[in-house]
Formats: structure tokens, C-alpha cells, sequence
């Protein structure tokens, strides 16, 4: 009875999830509400964790909750550790989400609704969750090890090298674009710099309560922490109000990026405690609560979505960035439906946290569909505005030229009304002075989410204070990235380096230390201030290569789950992670030859350098280096592309040998020890 | 009725316990009862220098 109930309530979901997703697909012409995309994807994520994730735990992985997992064998208090499985879920899912899935899916809107929507769910269900999960339980078998130490073990040293490298140039990419986005968010906005730089002093203050008025009390100093940012923007709003103030906190898109480069070697190279940690600390404390609001907001509101399921720009002519379809909506939503960074995060601290096996489907499933999830609200946000508005904001003045007038006759010119009196009205609204060519995602995700919590909670007086909240919020933890990223990559860097010359590798030695910091942040700093001057809005070229590097490092993990999943005889099912690999490698091949050969010099990087080189001579510097940036893209791109093909044929050559006989099919797992937690536990 | 209390007991206890491991209130308990300290500002400072290496390491995502 309970079998047939329960069959009964599978199907139901089933056929109302079906529903949901063809209401999506196939309504045209008519704007659709968002409890149609909340439906969809609750719908599809409850049945990919029910069928889907148990067939891989099942039949592939064959989960064993009788083996002792390394935080039970090398339990030390420290870095492996028995952990609750909701504790274990919340600490990954705290690491895994970051703005990419904010961002990406805004930017991927110019499409409509419908591509991004798709991508995200089949996206997660198939590829990203199973990613997370796979490498999760691999490395929870192999003491925790990384995933590069995994890549050089199962796969060879090729593997291993350019996992490094690609972890090394994705941090770099990554960060250029985190801190374009928040130039991009700040310039010209007096309420929005005030409120940011008021997180360095509360930060300092929160760093030295921890330290020396209420040592470790972290959630409470948080808690503190919280309440005077909500106070910084508040006061934001008198400062945008007086004209001396307002001047003080007003920068030029250069100027922000000088100071943002300064901030990164400070948090570099100060002592961890002073602003990184409580940094840290009040920028999850936000991101938690915020995208739990956003989701109840969404869901109380139901906002009908303006934007078309498809837009014109399907053919690659879009303002926001250039390219088509296929392969840029898959490159630019990366983190929301698959990212290889999460696989580092899978083999980091969670693997050594996992009480028992059969806990990684939900920890590394479960939050990866979470992080999906977030990708949805982030395309409710970008697409309840209206269309016209929406490209108001992001398109850079280069596509729709720089006065008001212009701007909204170009946008309205292409079927999406919008006048230059909207924007101001819109503008005025938000205590923002413009709101045009706020290209990056970051504005127009924080006009979105004001808009939902604006109708849903407090009115509309309350838009302008929304607005900066979510600016504060997206700027805060897109900071912590970067701060964080670039001690990551500082680290990174001192180990290769100790290998040349020992004291380098001392993480305390102070001429290492700034030495690292310097290089670290010259690397993002250079992507940064490309796009800065980049007058075609350097996040048109900044954010592809950052995607493309990202999935090529989710290529890596694939190849790595392939080969040990071949390696266990279970190459009969190896299509559950070759699919999403042969996905990838189509999606990267694709966008990396376009972004370097295509003629539309919108689109690939030489086809520009050439139409810049052609122009009236003598070119002026600002000319030569922007042709000099689109070689050096093209140059990095290529070199991409290289290694993903080195990966794929080291693996490839791996499995042909294995399944020819030609090489043992032999794991390097920790041997099996059966766990004294179920004796314990009964 | 008990039921229900009980089940908010857990839920409460185990969102609590995973607020204090993420922000590493429960790795600071660990590290007293490990090292034999009472909470001060000398001993936050060890647990800190203890646990940065590890804790910035920690790679985050996009």
C-alpha cells in the first residue's frame, strides 16, 4: 500500500514537474509568472535527488555506510572530524556558493528566460550535482585527497600539472572578473562606496572584539557586524544626499580598480585576523540570510516575468555580450548547472568532515542542487524587470552610446520599449544618479531583487534602501572572494615556489610573503584593468575566458571520475559522467575557437586586434594596448584548449588501455576498515 | 505534541551547531579542550595562528 502511495506521489510529481517545464518551453508571446519556473525546478531537483542520485550512489558508486571514512580513521580534531550530516551540508554549501550563480545567469538573460532556465536544471541534475557527488565520494575513499592529487594518481602527472595550472589561471580569471563587477557596481554611486568602505572599519572593530573583548565568539560579533551594515547603508543614503559627501565617495571605474588592487594586497598580506577573518565572517553571516529572504520574497510576491522566453539576440548579436546561443548561454552560466571549482571544494575540507558514505549524495548532490536553486532566483531577479530596462543596464556605452536619449532609442529600436524618463524615474527610485551601461550583472540583479523585496516587504519607499542592500551584499561577498582568492592563490604560488628556492615556500617569511601578494595581484589586477579600459565593457571578454576556464576544470574532474569509474568495472555506466564531459569539451572546444578566430571582431579576440590594427594610424597607446590584450586573450585561451586536450588524451589512453586489457583496472583507494560508528550509533 | 517540541529541539540544535561550525565557534571549542585552555584573548590568538594556515586555504567557490 505504502509502495503504491508512494508510486502514486512520484508520478504525480513527475507529470506536475513535466508540466511545468512545457508551460515554459512552449508558452510564447505572453509574459509568464515565476511560480512556473519555482515549480519546474522544485519539481525536477526533488526527482534527479530521489532517482537519479540513488541510481549513481547505487549502481556506480555502490555507497558503503559499513567503511570508515577518513574523519572517523584519521579523526584529529582538527581537519578531520566526525560531523553531523546537516552540519557537514551547510558548512559545503557555505563554501560552494558564491556570486557566480548570481551573475552568470543575469548576464545569460539577454537570451530570455527560457535557455538559462533549461541549462541550469538539466544542467545541475545531469552534470553539476553528479560532479560534486562523484568527486566527493572518490575523495572521501582516498583519505581526503585533493582533486589534483587524485588527477595525478588516477590519471598520471599530466594530469596532475594541469590541474594546478588550471585551478592557478581560473583564480586569477575569476578574480579579474569578481573585481570588474565590483567596479562596475560602485562607479559613480556615492551610497554604494560609502556603504562598502564602512565594511573595512567594521571589520577592523569585529576583528579586535574577537580578539581581545569576546574571544571566539564569532556568531555574536556577526550578529553586531550585521547591524552596522544595515546602519552603513542607511547612512549611505545621507551622504548620496550631500553634495560635499557625495563628491568625497564618487570614483571613476580607474580609481575604484587602483583601490580595489590595494585592498587585495592589504588583505594579502595583513594578518589574517585583522580584516580577512571578520570580513569572512560577516559576508557569509549576509549571503545566508540574504538568499534565504530572496527565496521566500520570490515565492511570496510571484512576480510575472517581462522578459520573453527568447529574445532576438539568440543569434548572437547581443548588447550584453557577443556570441550565440551555443556555446556562450552554457559558458556564461557556469556555477549554477556545473562548476569545476566546486570539485576542488568536494575534495577539500568536506570529504573529511563525511561521517559515513552514504552521506555524500546528500551532502555533494543535495548543496549543489541548493546552489542550482539560487541560480533560478537569480533569473527571477533579472527577468521580472522589464526588458527594456534590463538592457538599459547592461549594455556598455560602446553598443548604445552614451546619452540617455540615445541609449533608450537604440533599446527601444530592437522591440524593447524603455525611455529615457523610465531610467531617470527608475534611477531617482534607487538613490542612484544613472542607471545606464551599469554593465557586470551585479546592478541589474540588485535592481531585480529591490524590485521583489520592495513589493514584498515595505513598499516602494523602501526600493532605494533594498537597492543598496543587495549592491552591499553582492559587493561584500564578491569582495571575500577576492580577498580570500587572492591569499589562495598566494599560498598556491609560495608551494610552487618553495620548490625552486626553500625560504620562497615559508608562508611566514614577510618577502615571500609580499613578493606572492604583488605577483597574485598584478595577475588579476592586469584582467581588471583590461576591462576596465576595454571600451567595448571588458566583461565581455572577461567573462567567457573565466567560464571557459572554469569548465575546463571541470573537465579535469570529469576525466578523473571517468578513469576511476572504469577502473571500478563499472564502464557500463561511465556515460553518467562521459555525457556530461563530452558536453563540456563541445561547449569549451566551441567558445574557445570562437572567442579566438571568429570575425566579428565583437566576438573573437583576433578579428578585433586586426579591425583596431586597420584604423587611422598612428594608433594611439590607449588602441595598442587593447589590441596587445586581445592577443594576450587569445593567447590564453589557446593555451586552454591545449590543456583540456592533454587531459582528455592522458584519460583517454587510460581507459582504452583498461578496457582493451591492456592495463590493470586497479583503484588507489585507502584499504577498506569497517566503522565502530554503527556498533555506536545502532 | 512532545513530538513536535522534540522535532523543533533537533532542528533548533542542529541549525545552531552548523551556524557554530561554520563560523568556527565549534573548531574554537575543540582547540580549548585539545590544548587544555580557557577562553582568552592568548588563547584565540593560538587558535587563530593554529587554524589560519588550514582555514585560508580553503579554496571558495564562485
Amino acid at each position: 500500500m505504502n509502495k503504491t502511495l508512494a508510486f502514486l506521489g512520484w508520478a504525480m510529481l513527475a507529470v506536475v514537474g513535466a508540466g511545468a517545464v512545457a508551460a515554459i518551453a512552449v508558452r510564447r508571446g505572453e509574459p509568464i509568472n515565476a511560480l512556473w519556473l519555482v515549480v519546474a525546478a522544485t519539481c525536477c531537483y526533488a526527482l534527479g535527488y530521489r532517482f537519479y542520485s540513488k541510481f549513481v550512489a547505487a549502481k556506480i558508486l555502490a555507497l558503503d555506510g559499513l567503511r570508515a571514512t577518513p574523519a572517523e580513521r584519521l579523526e584529529n580534531g582538527r581537519d578531520f572530524l566526525v560531523t553531523n550530516k546537516w552540519v557537514v551540508f551547510g558548512h559545503h554549501f557555505a563554501a560552494i556558493a558564491g556570486p557566480g550563480p548570481l551573475v552568470g545567469p543575469v548576464l545569460a538573460a539577454q537570451f530570455g528566460y527560457l535557455p538559462g532556465t533549461m541549462w541550469v536544471l538539466a544542467g545541475a541534475v545531469f552534470a553539476g550535482c553528479v560532479q560534486d557527488f562523484v568527486i566527493l565520494l572518490f575523495s572521501v575513499r582516498r583519505d581526503g585527497k585533493s582533486l589534483t592529487e587524485m588527477a595525478k594518481s588516477e590519471i598520471g602527472r599530466v594530469g596532475g600539472f594541469v590541474a594546478y595550472v588550471a585551478v592557478i589561471a581560473i583564480l586569477i580569471i575569476l578574480l579579474g572578473v569578481a573585481a570588474l563587477i565590483v567596479v562596475n557596481a560602485l562607479k559613480a554611486s556615492p551610497w554604494g562606496t560609502f556603504t562598502i568602505a564602512m565594511t573595512m572599519p567594521i571589520a577592523l572593530l569585529m576583528g579586535v572584539y574577537l580578539r581581545r573583548i569576546r574571544p571566539g565568539k564569532v556568531l555574536e560579533v556577526s550578529a553586531l557586524g550585521f547591524v552596522l551594515v544595515l546602519a552603513a547603508i542607511w547612512g549611505g543614503q545621507h551622504v548620496s544626499q550631500n553634495e560635499a559627501l557625495a563628491r568625497l565617495f564618487t570614483f571613476s571605474a580607474p580609481t575604484l580598480a587602483i583601490l580595489i588592487m590595494i585592498y587585495g594586497f592589504a588583505a594579502s598580506a595583513l594578518p589574517v585576523w585583522l580584516l580577512l577573518a571578520p570580513r569572512d565572517y560577516l559576508s557569509t553571516f549576509v549571503k545566508l540570510g540574504t538568499i534565504a529572504l530572496l527565496g521566500i520574497g520570490i515565492v511570496a510576491l510571484h512576480p510575472t516575468l517581462h522578459m520573453p522566453a527568447l529574445t532576438r539576440f539568440v543569434d548572437g548579436t547581443g548588447p550584453v555580450f557577443a556570441g550565440k546561443i551555443f556555446p556562450f548561454a552554457f559558458i556564461t552560466i557556469a556555477c549554477g548547472a556545473i562548476s569545476g571549482f566546486h570539485a576542488l571544494i568536494s575534495s577539500g575540507t568536506t570529504p573529511k568532515m563525511i561521517a559515513r558514505e552514504t552521506e555524500t549524495r546528500m551532502v555533494g548532490y543535495g548543496a549543489m542542487m541548493c546552489e542550482s536553486a539560487v541560480a533560478i532566483m537569480a533569473i527571477i531577479a533579472a527577468c521580472v524587470m522589464q526588458p527594456g530596462v534590463y538592457f538599459a543596464i547592461n549594455s556598455p556605452a560602446g553598443i548604445v552610446g552614451q546619452a540617455p536619449a540615445t541609449a533608450a532609442a537604440t533599446i527601444s529600436g530592437w522591440g524593447f520599449p524603455v525611455t529615457a524618463a523610465d531610467m531617470q524615474a527608475l534611477a531617482h527610485a534607487v538613490g542612484e544618479q544613472t542607471l545606464y551601461n551599469r554593465t557586470g550583472g551585479a546592478p541589474a540583479f540588485a535592481v531585480g531583487m529591490a524590485h521583489i523585496f520592495s513589493h514584498s516587504l515595505g513598499g516602494e519607499t523602501l526600493m532605494a534602501l533594498w537597492y543598496h542592500f543587495a549592491i552591499m551584499f553582492e559587493a561584500l561577498f564578491i569582495l571575500t572572494i577576492l580577498d580570500a582568492g587572492t591569499r589562495v592563490a598566494r599560498f598556491m604560488i609560495q608551494d610552487a615556489l618553495g620548490h625552486v628556492y626553500k625560504p620562497l615556500g615559508r608562508t611566514s617569511w614577510y618577502p615571500s610573503i609580499l613578493g606572492t601578494s604583488a605577483l597574485i595581484v598584478a595577475s588579476w589586477g592586469y584582467f581588471l584593468w583590461q576591462g576596465v579600459k576595454d571600451p567595448l565593457g571588458g566583461i565581455n571578454s572577461l567573462w567567457p575566458l573565466f567560464g571557459i576556464s572554469n569548465q575546463l576544470l571541470a573537465t579535469v574532474a570529469l576525466c578523473v571520475a571517468t578513469t576511476i569509474i572504469i577502473k571500478m568495472h563499472r564502464a557500463r555506466y561511465a556515460a553518467v559522467t562521459l555525457g556530461p564531459l563530452a558536453w563540456l569539451v563541445a561547449v569549451t572546444f566551441t567558445a574557445s575557437w570562437h572567442k579566438m578566430f571568429d570575425p566579428n571582431p565583437r566576438v573573437g579576440f583576433l578579428a578585433q586586434a586586426r579591425v583596431l590594427a586597420a584604423g587611422p594610424t598612428p594608433l594611439s597607446s590607449a588602441t595598442v594596448r587593447v589590441i596587445f590584450n586581445n592577443r594576450l586573450d587569445a593567447a590564453v585561451t589557446g593555451v586552454l584548449v591545449v590543456m583540456v586536450t592533454l587531459v582528455l588524451v592522458e584519460s583517454a589512453r587510460q581507459w582504452i588501455g583498461i578496457l582493451s586489457g591492456a592495463r590493470e583496472a586497479r583503484v588507489k583507494e585507502a584499504p577498506f576498515v569497517r566503522t565502530r560508528l554503527v556498533e555506536e550509533r545502532g | 505534541m512532545n513530538r513536535a517540541r522534540e522535532l523543533l529541539r533537533d532542528f533548533l540544535a542542529t541549525a545552531a551547531a552548523t551556524l557554530r561550525e561554520i563560523f568556527d565557534e565549534a573548531a574554537y571549542a575543540r582547540f580549548l579542550s585539545r590544548a587544555g585552555m580557557v577562553s582568552s584573548s592568548e588563547s584565540y590568538a593560538e587558535f587563530r595562528r593554529e587554524f589560519e594556515q588550514a582555514k585560508m586555504r580553503r579554496p571558495k567557490c564562485c
